[in-house]
């Protein structure tokens, strides 16, 4: 095994990454990859509540890193699915706990045992960001259709670009289509065409988000959300699959359009 | 505001940040665009005579590349050199 690591990143908070990690790190497990997720969240750990796992915590990455314990023993194991792991973040510790040369050497050592690395990156552009894109063989930016979030969102990409970072992907999250078509939310095809960088998805604003998080079992468990099944296609299309995108609205032209901006470079 | 005459506030979006990234891209602050503009028509009036109200000069984005685009309208020198 060569595990592929996969940074989620975004500039502004709280557009989805964590919820975003979680889930695709899960529809991989589910099928029948390994996978590690390490949460790069110095200080504001939070993949661990999200993926129902906080009570299983006995060491974490900073102890890993100042040899307190073994990499393995920092890794917990899924409840639901055997080949899932997470590395959780120190809770009490700064971002400074972490460089960049830690995390590419912890990846590192990951790469023989697992099919994907997947990271959590914090909000912003500072250490822990950096710490999160220092290992990574691939970036997926994550953002919503509001000014604020493209704006960050191109702000990462600029970075990126000028890391050499390779062409990052795009997850357009908390898309609102019944304001989209009423002209009061940005379209996919407007943030697309704003960002000039390539979809790998678009996950649809959902209640059934919130339910999951408050149990600690990410949605794509749930067979009938919406944001689980975008975020099912997406794990897929991470896998190296085509799977083509939902049709968010049947009604309108847009999905000729998206299917169009989706496969440019 | 006016339900009917309102503008659709996407709209406001897509144009608001089509403005705001050419400047974070650029690093290029709207007053040092205007005073780059300046430079620049005096540099090319010492060659040739333009027209500086007929002038346009501004950053267009393309894809994730931006360029600096002017159209310089040029006054009529034959006649001139007739004369
Ligand atoms: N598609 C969605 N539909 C509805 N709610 C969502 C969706 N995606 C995320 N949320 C909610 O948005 C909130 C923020 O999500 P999340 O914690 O994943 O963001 P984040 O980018 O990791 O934040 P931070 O920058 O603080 O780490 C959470 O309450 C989450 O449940
Ligand atoms: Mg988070």
């Amino acid at each position: 095994m060569t595990a592929q690591v996969i940074t989620i990143t975004s500039g502004k908070g709280g557009v989805g990454k964590t919820t975003a990690v979680a889930n695709l790190a899960t529809a991989i497990a589910a099928d029948g990859k390994k996978v590690v997720c390490i949460d790069g969240d110095i200080g504001l750990r939070n993949l661990d509540v999200v993926m129902g796992l906080e009570n299983r915590i006995v060491y974490d990455i900073v102890d890993v890193i100042e040899g307190r314990c073994k990499l393995k023993q920092a890794m917990i194991r899924d409840k639901h699915f055997p080949e899932m792991y997470l590395i959780p973040a120190a809770q009490t510790r700064d971002k400074n706990a972490v460089s960049p040369t830690d995390m590419i050497r912890i990846c590192n050592d990951l790469r023989s045992d697992a099919d994907f690395v997947i990271i959590d990156s914090p909000a912003g552009i500072e250490r822990g960001f950096r710490n999160a894109i220092a290992a990574a063989d691939r970036v997926i930016v994550v953002t919503n259709p509001e000014v604020s979030a493209v704006r960050d969102a191109d702000r990462v990409v600029g970075i990126l670009e000028a890391e050499e970072k390779g062409n990052p992907a795009l997850i357009l999250n908390r898309l609102n289509q019944a304001l989209v078509r009423n002209n009061d939310m940005l379209s996919a095809e407007d943030v697309l065409d704003l960002l000039g960088i390539q979809l790998i998805g678009i996950v649809p604003e959902d209640e059934s988000v919130i339910i999951a998080s408050n149990r600690g079992a990410p949605v794509v468990n749930d067979p009938k959300s919406r944001a689980g099944q975008a975020f099912r296609n997406i794990a897929r299309r991470i896998q190296g699959q085509d799977v083509p995108f939902i049709d968010l609205d049947q009604q309108s032209g847009l999905w000729g359009a998206i299917q169009k901006l989706a496969g440019r470079k | 505001m006016n339900f009917f005459t309102r503008k659709r506030s996407a709209e406001n979006a897509k144009e608001r940040l089509q403005l705001v990234l050419v400047h974070d891209r650029t690093d290029l602050t709207p007053a040092q665009l205007e005073s780059l503009k300046d430079d620049l028509l005096i540099a090319i009036s010492k060659y040739i005579e333009i027209d500086p109200e007929a002038v346009q000069i501004g950053l267009e984005r393309d894809g994730r590349s931006q360029r600096l685009v002017a159209d310089i309208p040029l006054r009529n020198v034959s006649r001139r050199h007739a004369g």
